[in-house]
């Protein structure tokens, strides 16, 4: 525990290195059977373990994680890396522009765990609940093709999912049975969850949160500490 | 209600199911029936189009989106403490079950851990949520299937809890209690001993509750046998909470992968699983769950430890980059939150995995050959919350 914890927990350690072991066992059969699939990993001692596949191995990963018995659908969704363009503080790149200042340096595209070369990555989540773990599986998409194998006939729950990430994000699921709109009306325009898409409601009005930034009167000198 | 006069586009739907529960003996006549979006079965605004053939469906189809408010896009946007309000809105009958794992997964990137006071008020206040969500489904469910008394009795008894949610938090449906790093607030005074009233009441609207509609003749009749989701099917559609345990599959997140935070290994409760998959044992299951909650509050209530309810955390909160998941047992199955920081004030990204839009995604499937008002039954047994689906 860090400093910043409480000085009184006293909540058992878990025994961090046997599930480390666990996790690193699953991830070493997961690679000996999907081959060269597996482009980058993390794993969280005693937490979790990520794996990033190659996109032509996607469908595969999830056939191989099922038959070693991670067999629990979680969910399948996605992750725009691209630094939004439109920031909270109405001080962002876009605003920039329209007040006529030079624009700043745009913020580098930092991927999370496991890697990642694309703006666009997949995101799915399987768990095997004899074992007690699950696997979150990441998956780069190329700007120019952003389409990727469907999961929907190995989990069936993933029908929804890629559903709703395909009108989310504007990906294709190829061999998906029934693509219409999750949610969205069928004459909507656009990507919501895309980050250049802008949240009109906060490019109406400031971001509220801004003033709680700046430190109280009085309190700049306790800055950092609890009340 | 449109009806399908072209006999062949019913053979091709009939065909498309591809299914030995669909009957094809009897010659009927094609029809499109629309459920929704206002239905009292579908305690919100979900629409399903049923294409039947005579009596029987052949498919129904759920059409969501009625209520969606795009929180995922809104988490961009907003610092953890105001998600924390926002996310209350996901599941509106168990709001603070809600809050905990969106708090659990800050306080892992965060590497903060409650006192644990908070731990023992979080839990019990969790399995509150999880009582008054249930004995709102048990008295529903009845009403549904035409048993009025239990309804009324429910929404009677259920008040009992939502008094004491409300005494100890402000909020008798959104809390907005929990805090990265503890709580906002000690329990008030006297609250433990009016808690336990409060689950004695319960346990007895549980019996009550058994005798009622659970044991009647009618309502049996109209859930047993109905509605089966055998445990691979289940489990390939994502199924959770006591729709999954209905089918036989032993995991609660609760016993098997409790996030730290959470203290129900000081408790002694039980996991209870049924066999069948049906209607009948989805409710089942649900009714035994409310009393092991009943249970386990107080059991806690009896040691919640002394102490602070807040660890020491920064004034303004900024959670180290990394990312999270975490998952807790929410009364309508697993609920949890991907979050992607990149030590910021506000998350860069946060996938909200809720029950409710795995657990109706199986509808398609389970209602293929099942008849119209067994559609109901079945609607009603697998048990969502708009909110938790649409987000």
């Amino acid at each position: 525990m860090s400093q910043l914890s409480s000085a009184d927990t006293e909540t058992p350690e878990e025994a961090a290195p046997a599930t480390d072991d666990a996790r690193e066992a699953v991830l070493a059969e997961f690679t000996s059977r999907l081959g060269d699939g597996v482009v980058g990993s993390h794993i969280r001692v005693g937490d979790d373990l990520w794996i990033r596949v190659d996109r032509a191995h996607w469908l595969e990963a999830a056939e191989v994680a099922k038959s070693m018995g991670y067999r629990f659908f979680d969910f399948l969704s996605a992750i725009d890396w691209l630094p939004s363009p439109f920031g909270r503080d109405m001080d962002a790149q876009e605003d920039l522009v329209v007040a006529g200042t030079p624009a700043k340096e745009p913020e580098a595209m930092v991927q999370g765990y496991a890697g990642g070369d694309t703006r666009f990555q997949l995101l799915a989540r399987l768990y095997s609940i004899s074992a007690g773990m699950g696997i979150t599986f990441k998956c780069d998409l190329p700007d120019d093709d952003l389409s990727a194998p469907t999961w929907s006939n190995v989990f069936a729950g993933a029908n929804w999912h890629e559903r709703e990430a395909r009108e989310m994000f504007g990906f294709s699921f190829d061999g998906h049975p029934n693509m219409i709109n999750m949610y969205l009306p069928a004459d909507f325009v656009g990507n919501p969850l895309r980050k250049d898409f802008p949240l009109l409601a906060r490019r109406v009005r400031p971001w509220p949160g801004i003033v709680d930034v700046e430190p109280m009167p009085g309190v700049a000198d306790e800055e950092g500490e609890g009340e | 209600m449109t009806t399908v006069s072209d006999p062949q586009s019913v053979a091709a739907l009939v065909a498309e199911a591809n299914d030995n529960r669909v009957n094809l003996d009897f010659e009927t006549e094609g029809m499109t029936l629309n459920m929704g979006p206002q239905h009292p079965a579908t305690h919100g605004t979900l629409r399903i189009i049923a294409r039947l053939d005579g009596e029987q469906v052949i498919s129904a189809e759920p059409m969501c989106g009625y209520m969606h408010r795009g929180y995922e896009k809104l988490t961009e946007v907003r610092t953890y403490p105001q998600i924390n309000a926002l996310i209350n809105r996901i599941d509106w009958l168990g709001s603070f079950a809600n809050e905990v794992p969106f708090i659990l997964a800050a306080e892992k990137l965060m590497d903060v851990e409650a006192p644990p006071r908070a731990q023992w008020i979080r839990t019990i206040l969790f399995e509150m949520s999880r009582v008054a969500n249930i004995s709102l489904f048990l008295g529903d469910f009845g009403l549904q299937l035409g048993g009025m008394t239990a309804g009324f009795y429910a929404f009677r008894d259920r008040e009992w809890v939502l008094n004491q949610i409300e005494s100890a938090t402000g909020g008798r449906f959104h809390p907005n209690f929990d805090r990265i790093g503890g709580l906002k607030d000690d329990l008030p005074k006297g609250w433990i001993e009016e808690s336990h009233t409060a689950m004695d009441k319960l346990l007895a609207f549980c019996d009550e509750m058994e005798d009622l509609l659970v044991g009647n003749e009618i309502f049996q009749g109209r859930t047993r046998g109905i509605g089966v989701i055998p445990a691979e099917i289940a489990l390939s559609y994502g199924l959770s909470g006591a729709n999954l345990r209905a089918s036989g599959v032993d995991w609660d997140l609760r016993r098997d992968n409790c996030p730290p935070g959470l203290v129900y290994d000081k408790a002694d409760w039980k996991v209870w699983t049924h066999p069948d998959g049906d209607c009948f044992a989805r409710t089942w299951v649900r009714l035994q769950e409310t009393r092991e909650a009943a249970k386990i509050v107080k059991q806690l209530l009896d040691t919640i430890p002394s102490g602070p309810v807040m660890a020491k955390v920064p004034r303004i909160i900024k959670v180290p980059a990394g990312e999270a998941y975490v998952a807790t047992e929410n009364p309508l199955g697993e609920m949890g939150y991907y979050v992607v920081s990149k030590g910021d004030l506000v998350p860069f990204r946060v996938k909200i995995r809720s029950a409710s839009f795995n657990n109706i995604s199986v509808l398609p499937w389970v209602a293929r050959g099942a008849y119209v008002p067994d559609l109901i039954s079945i609607l009603g047994s697998l048990y969502f919350i708009l909110g938790d689906i649409d987000r």
